[in-house]
């Protein structure tokens, strides 16, 4: 087992045991602070991954604004931050038996791949991945598209936002 | 490679030697070189920290035509220390009601998200944390963390101003994140990279502020809202809301978050002078050796660091929906309009001579600084109108 190998089950056991303290603890602040951890760890596995980019923009959205977001509609709606009621329903022995089944199903797939068992190769010292990809997202061969759509996508909620905050009938008292 | 032409490569190679001649594995002595690193960056940092407080403690003396600490030692060079003793030695108070884990868990975060910013800093050609290829992105993944320390220190506390400190602190946050990003893109288009060393190197010939002085002015802007200091400061406004976020912190607790403020004040100094004054570059002076680059880096970060002060000691405190407005309808699409444009003209002037791109460039600022003072005066013209069509309540009174 390589270095890195143990490096990146350290990592998965970060991920997965704060998830867990998410949907197990019974204070939501907590569990918005657990989620942070979970998505850094996955920043983390961008890093491993030499996707350096992806590894800054995870923390950049997902902690930056994603996270605080959350804490913030946590705390500014709810007046009691720890949740009482029961945690598990009466059918969580279905739900664990189908998450299980989704679990095997996947790693019995992937097993099948031959990239499963590949370490990630390191780029040459010359390779500018970040410029790699900023002419992928610009370039008609690759993922120009998808990235317009989904910019105009983004600018149809910005205005739909804008359109539903904007009363015209209360402007400021001045007009 | 000798001592002054790489200090850091050649103490670490000795070092490599040393530790592989003791019988040690060639990749735990690299682990641990690599770790003696991160601590002496760290380490010089904090103790440069202690000097900042008596540089900010004698300059804001100055702007309030006092002394400042002029007792212990000379000039008062010493007083930092007395300050760090009465901090380390004064009771640490966790209040009753305060989760106990996050609360103890916030200053740590506060002043590691200022530290992790010395990582990407070039010092010079050769002293270096590591050379980012997307640290301009960075910069703005460590604020974050920043943010995050803060709204955890305001729950943490159980108290209300503590509370609307750190509310008013993000609103100010994530509003201004968005020109500071812009404005870092500038010099990313100029230099061909989002990496700081090259941004540095791209600036040999001619300085970025030369290039960009809006951005370099809108950058600042954004920096002291993100620093949360006076015009923008708040988050602590100590006349409404006592001291904000850090308002239950006492002893050393409370001394980090402080050390973190004034060395986030310094360091974004050292971004400015990274991203637009020319970093190491001072007229072929850096060329002398490694060590004089650091010692220019450091020079121009405070002269920064200045800037930042004096615009604190100078402006009040501003209202927070002027503070917003101010952001949104002014900075942000200035800052947008200034990228297009930035980009565009780098494009078209590309293959020109080095004069007449210079010279475009700094035009091309200098016509649209002319055109937003024009919006601006008409701007204010009109709200003057406004103001003075409205009849005072005691004139119409009579009628």
């Amino acid at each position: 087992m390589t270095a890195m190998q143990i490096f990146f089950l350290i990592v998965g056991l970060v991920i997965l045991g704060s998830a867990l303290m998410v949907v197990t603890t019974g204070n939501l602040i907590h569990a918005a602070l657990w989620l942070i951890v979970t998505l850094f760890g996955v920043a983390v596995l961008f890093a491993i991954l030499n996707a350096s980019f992806l590894a800054v923009v995870q923390v950049v959205v997902y902690i930056g604004a994603i996270a605080i977001l959350f804490i913030f509609a946590v705390m500014l709606t709810h007046k009691e931050m720890r949740d009482r009621g029961p945690q598990l329903n009466n059918s969580w022995w279905l739900n664990a038996i189908i998450s299980l089944l989704t679990f095997g199903g996947l790693f019995w797939m992937l097993q099948s791949w031959n990239g499963f068992s590949k370490v990630a190769a390191d780029f040459p010292s010359s390779y500018d991945a970040v410029g790699q990809l900023g002419n992928a997202l610009i370039s008609p061969d690759a993922f120009v598209l998808p990235f317009e759509v989904a910019s105009v996508l983004l600018l149809a909620a910005l205005v739909g936002a804008v359109y539903i905050a904007f009363n015209p009938h209360s402007g400021d008292s001045r007009k | 490679m000798n001592l002054w032409n790489d200090p850091v490569n050649f103490i670490a190679h000795w070092l490599t030697s040393l530790f592989v001649g003791w019988g040690m594995a060639g990749w735990l002595a690299s682990l641990i070189i690599q770790l003696i690193g991160v601590i002496v960056l760290i380490l010089l940092m904090m103790l440069f920290d202690i000097f900042l407080v008596w540089v900010e403690r004698k300059v804001v003396a100055r702007f309030q035509d006092r002394l400042g600490p002029n007792r212990v030692g000379p000039f008062g060079l010493i007083q930092p220390f007395a300050d760090i003793i009465k901090l380390l030695i004064k009771e640490d108070i966790t209040p009753d009601g305060a989760d106990k884990v996050v609360y103890n868990l916030a200053p740590i975060l506060s002043l590691m998200s200022v530290l992790l910013l010395w990582a990407i800093v070039p010092l010079a050609p050769v002293i270096f944390g590591v050379d980012l290829n997307v640290g301009a992105l960075y910069i703005i993944a460590a604020g974050s963390i920043g943010t995050l320390s803060i709204i955890m220190a305001a729950w943490s506390s159980n108290n209300k101003y503590a509370l609307i400190g750190a509310f008013r602190q993000v609103a100010v946050l994530v509003s201004f994140e968005i020109p500071m990003i812009a404005t870092m893109l500038i010099p990313t288009i100029l230099a061909g990279s989002m990496g700081m060393n090259e941004i540095v190197q791209g600036q040999q010939t001619v300085w970025y502020v030369v290039l960009a002085p809006i951005a370099a002015i809108i950058f600042m802007i954004a920096a002291i809202a993100e620093l949360g200091r006076s015009p923008f400061d708040l988050n602590e406004a100590e006349s409404e809301i006592v001291a904000g976020f850090h308002i239950e912190y006492t002893g050393m607790k409370f001394g980090l978050f402080y050390a973190g403020e004034l060395l986030h004040a310094f360091t974004f100094g050292g971004f400015w002078a990274i991203l637009f004054l020319g970093g190491y570059h001072f007229f072929g002076l850096e060329n002398l050796g490694p060590l004089v680059a650091a010692v220019i880096l450091f020079a121009k970060a405070m002269f920064g660091y200045w800037v930042i002060m004096w615009i604190r000691y100078t402006v009040m405190r501003m209202r927070i929906d002027h503070m917003l407005a101010f952001n949104w309808k002014f900075l942000t699409p200035v800052a947008f309009v200034l990228l297009m444009l930035t980009a565009l003209m780098n494009t078209l002037l590309r293959g020109t001579p080095s004069g007449v791109y210079i010279l475009g460039m700094f035009l091309t600022n200098v016509l649209l600084g002319w055109i937003i003072v024009e919006i601006l005066r008409g701007y204010s013209r009109s709200e003057r109108q406004k103001t003075q069509n409205v009849a005072p309540a005691a004139a119409t009174a009579h009628h």
